[in-house]
């Protein structure tokens, strides 16, 4: 088989699965149990550390 | 030591450029040749005048944030903003009146063939890019609690990247292209941004790598999507060998329809890595940020993100419905096309929600308006977009005004009004003022960059479909009714229309600029709080 099918054929079999079992995979990750904490603390992120790295909040977070 | 080396560095840069220069086979590259000598000859006249003298102790605070470079992106962001809208007007007004393509100039200068890729690449590549760049270096750091990694780099990065839209620019000007569209610099232009975008990723990737905070904010994520795609793509869609080194022709590795998938792979993902996941970085920092409340869902974008990189990539064959591109191809293209309704549409809710509860700031900010107006034209342009990608549709829409329209809708409306959102976000914190000089004037160009941009869009899609149902009609016989040049004769009033358009976006751009002036000049400082005493270099 010459290498142009050969890799189009891999595409759209192997390749296409590995893709789309590492998205669901992704959305099962997005929604486990216990996502909601983690998910809040990043979106609150942006809300801190304005001016300087080691602004306040940053302390608050670690802990 | 690294003085000495800089110093060796740049007059060697500076010889090989007049070496260039004396060899040079034609114009443009004779006169970036000059370009390059007079910068590296000006840099090596200041690195010889400083390194021998004292250095003073270094005023900056080395530990807060680096924001001199941001401040530099975002006035390299307005005024290449003016200067792509100024020139984008103009050859909307040569379209309608041919008179205006000036042969004063000589040789073609000033003509719309070579004004038409310099008002491309300065709207895409220098108001978007100053933009993005500036936006995720102020953003990247605030995430991370971390000052920007590698020093000095950030700098380079930044007039690196002018300097590429610099050679750019006059290459088009003097008639250096490669013909390919979103792409036309020429080989060594090439190279130069090659070098300055992997910079841009060590500063981008080191400032993650060193962040004090546990998660990478989802900005990042999209910024560093755009980062790494557009640097594959760049280096595939370029791949050229020069016809000399004294020259700026080169010839396309690839040949035919690879070459034309090539082309519109790059070209495509240059809208969806670029214009896109780029510009939602800046949507999912500034819009929370305006709104003063957490983006609507953490989870939406997280699969926002994972959906939107792995469709967009294969979304390219739609540009070459018809040709001698293989059919499976052309249907891969439609198919993911249109299966990227789901997430622009799911990252545009979220956008938009994010202002559930705070609706009421719609009417009395008018930065949150520009904001979600620009989240609205996202999600409308990206329904159109996949709507035109189906081959039914692009049989009619393909080479008409329609898709012009179509990029100007998602253009202006998208990522100008992010953009333009972004700045007026940016401008008092980066300069330490309280608040904008004038609340009014953004308003005037938040009203006048909207109409302008209704009737660009309107006037494109009449003058779209009436193109393509002249050029497709056949009389009782099977003869075509319409000659091209009466479908040319026809589009005139809609021309005129799209060019006054233009000139009241730019009109509004002229009084952000003054606005955003103004404000640095004569703005009231920020209330003396303990963070103003630590400047933020």
């Amino acid at each position: 088989m010459d290498t142009y099918s050969w890799m189009r054929e891999l595409a759209d079999s192997w390749v296409l699965l590995a893709m789309f079992v590492f998205f669901l995979g992704v959305v099962v990750w997005a929604f486990r149990p216990g996502s909601r904490k983690d998910h809040e603390e990043s979106a609150n992120l942006i809300f801190r550390n304005e001016k300087t790295p080691a602004g306040e909040g940053l302390e608050e977070a670690k802990q | 030591m690294w003085d000495y080396v800089k110093i060796v560095l740049f007059g060697l840069i500076a010889l090989l450029a007049a070496i260039a220069a004396n060899y040079a086979r034609d114009l443009a590259y004779m006169v970036h040749a000059l370009i390059i000598f007079a910068v590296a000859a000006g840099m090596f006249i200041w690195a010889v005048r400083t390194t021998w003298e004292e250095k003073p102790a270094p005023a900056v605070n080395a530990e807060g944030y680096m924001d001199g470079v941001v401040r530099y992106g975002v006035v390299a962001t307005a005024f290449w903003g003016v200067v792509g809208f100024l020139v984008g007007t103009f050859i909307a007004f040569q379209l309608a009146f041919p008179q205006l393509n000036f042969h004063l100039l000589g040789d073609g200068i000033g003509n719309f063939g070579r004004l038409r890729p310099l008002h491309t690449s300065a709207v895409i590549f220098a108001f978007g890019g100053n933009a993005l760049i500036a936006t995720s270096f102020y953003i990247v750091q605030r995430t991370s609690a971390a000052r920007l990694w590698g020093g000095n780099l950030a700098w380079f990065v930044f007039w690196g990247y002018n300097l590429f839209i610099v050679l750019a620019a006059t290459g088009y000007l003097l008639g250096a292209t490669q013909s390919k569209e979103y792409a036309e610099p020429e080989w060594y232009v090439d190279l130069w941004l090659t070098l300055v975008w992997v910079a841009y990723l060590f500063v981008f990737l080191g400032t993650i790598m060193t962040r004090k905070e546990k998660h990478i904010y989802v900005a990042n994520w999209f910024f560093l999507s755009f980062i790494v795609t557009v640097a594959l793509l760049h280096v595939v869609n370029n791949l050229s060998i020069p016809v000399s080194i004294f020259g700026s022709k080169s010839v396309q590795v690839f040949a035919g329809v690879q070459d034309a998938m090539t082309q519109w792979w790059y070209g495509h993902n240059a809208v969806g890595f670029f214009l896109t996941a780029g510009f939602l970085g800046m949507m999912y920092y500034f819009v929370p940020k305006q709104a003063e409340r957490p983006v609507y869902s953490y989870k939406l974008s997280i699969i926002h993100f994972w959906a939107l990189i792995f469709l967009y990539i294969w979304a390219g064959p739609h540009h070459l419905n018809y040709t001698a591109l293989p059919d499976w191809a052309s249907t891969l293209g439609m198919v993911f096309s249109i299966v990227l309704w789901m997430p622009s549409w799911g990252g545009m809710i979220n956008g938009l929600m994010t202002l559930s509860g705070a609706w009421d700031k719609l009417r009395t900010d008018p930065i949150i308006r520009m904001m979600i107006v620009s989240i609205g034209f996202y999600g409308m342009s990206t329904f159109e977009g996949p709507m035109m990608s189906i081959r039914a549709v692009n049989s009619l829409s393909h080479y008409t005004d329609w898709t012009i329209g179509h990029v100007h809708s998602g253009a202006l409306g998208w990522n100008g009004m992010i953009t333009f959102g972004a700045l007026y976000f940016l401008v008092p914190r980066l300069w330490n003022r309280a608040k904008l000089y004038s609340l009014p004037a953004v308003n005037w160009h938040f009203w006048l960059a909207t109409i302008g941009i209704v009737l660009y869009a309107s006037s494109m899609w009449v003058t779209g479909i009436m193109e393509g149902l002249m050029w497709r009609e056949v009389d009782a016989n099977g003869f075509l009714v319409n000659a091209f040049a009466d479908t040319v004769s026809a589009k005139f009033p809609m021309y005129v229309v799209r060019a006054l358009g233009g000139v009241l976006y730019l009109a509004g751009a002229l009084i952000m600029a003054w606005n955003l002036w103004m404000t640095v000049r004569k703005g009231e400082a920020r209330m003396p709080a303990p963070a103003a005493a630590v400047a933020a270099e």
